[in-house]
C-alpha cells in the first residue's frame, strides 16, 4: 500500500474542492493507503471547531473524524494560515495537526503520490 | 539518503487570490524541511512562473504601501536570497510585452547570489518532467 499526500487550499464553504479532497482521501484510506491531508490558505477552515451542519453548506467534520479513527489518515493545518484567520489550537478540532509549511514538503518527500489541489 | 525535487509551478495572477503567495511561501519553507527528514534527506525546490503567473515577478510592487502585506516581489527576492531556482517563461513574458527589465531578476541588495532565469517553456517542461512531485499553484 502507498502513501498519498494531498494539499488543499480551498475553503470549506464556497467551493466544493475540499469536499473532493476529503472524498478522495476517504477512497484511498478504504483501499488501505495512508493519506496526509495538508490544509493551507482558506483550507484551514475545515479544522474550525463547532461548525454547524446545514444542508446548503459543506460539512466534513463527521467524515474527518471517521477517517482519523482509521489510523491511516493525518490532517494538518498550516499554522500561519490558521492564526491569520483567528484559528488557534483551542479553536481546532481534536485530531488535527498544526504545523508550519515545511511539514507539507516533508510529507511530499516520502509520498508515493502528491495531489496538490490548490485554492480558489 | 535522497533528494526529492519539488516543482512549484505558478500560473495564477498575483493578489487576485492567495494562491501565488502560498506557492512562494511553501517553496521558501523548503529551507527548513530537514527538521522532519532523516539525515541526508532533503528536497530540492524549483519555482517556475508560467502563463499569467509571470506577472507575479513584476518589479516595483506596492503591496506593502497599499494593502499592508508583503509583496510577491519581496517573497521572490527572499527566494533568490535562499538560492532557490526561479524560472520565468520567456514566451509568456513576450506575450505580455514584458522584458527582463520589467521583472525581478536579482536581489543583490539583499546579498543574493542567484538570479532569476528567463527560459523557454521547453526548459520548464524539462524541469517538470525531472521533478519527483509537481505542485501547481
Amino acid at each position: 500500500m502507498g502513501k498519498l499526500t494531498i494539499g488543499c487550499f480551498s475553503s470549506l464553504v464556497g467551493s466544493m474542492t475540499l469536499d473532493f479532497a476529503v472524498k478522495l482521501a476517504e477512497a484511498a484510506v478504504k483501499k488501505g493507503h495512508e493519506v496526509d491531508l495538508w490544509l493551507s490558505g482558506n483550507g484551514v477552515m475545515l479544522g474550525k471547531k463547532g461548525q454547524s451542519k446545514f444542508r446548503d453548506y459543506s460539512y466534513l467534520a463527521g467524515t474527518v473524524e471517521e477517517l482519523l479513527k482509521t489510523g491511516k489518515f493525518r490532517i494538518t493545518n498550516c499554522e500561519a494560515c490558521a492564526k491569520a484567520r483567528g484559528i488557534d489550537k483551542e479553536d481546532t478540532m481534536d485530531g488535527f495537526g498544526i504545523h508550519s509549511m515545511d511539514w507539507y514538503l516533508a510529507s511530499a518527500f516520502d509520498a508515493d503520490r502528491v495531489l496538490h489541489i490548490g485554492g480558489e | 539518503m535522497a533528494i526529492k525535487k519539488l516543482a512549484f509551478i505558478v500560473e495564477k495572477l498575483p493578489y487576485k487570490a492567495e494562491t501565488s503567495r502560498l506557492a512562494l511561501t511553501h517553496a521558501i519553507a523548503s529551507q527548513t524541511v530537514e527538521i522532519y527528514l532523516e539525515d541526508g534527506d532533503n528536497v530540492e525546490p524549483v519555482i517556475a512562473f508560467v502563463g499569467d503567473g509571470v506577472l507575479n515577478c513584476l518589479k516595483d510592487q506596492k503591496a506593502l504601501d497599499i494593502y499592508g502585506v508583503t509583496s510577491l516581489e519581496m517573497h521572490l527576492k527572499n527566494a533568490l536570497l535562499l538560492d532557490l531556482k526561479v524560472l520565468v517563461c520567456k514566451e509568456d513574458l513576450d506575450r505580455l510585452g514584458l522584458k527582463e527589465d520589467d521583472i525581478v531578476m536579482d536581489a543583490e541588495e539583499l546579498g543574493a547570489e542567484v538570479t532569476t532565469e528567463v527560459v523557454p517553456y521547453d526548459q520548464i517542461q524539462q524541469e517538470m518532467e525531472s521533478a519527483d512531485h509537481l505542485l501547481f499553484f
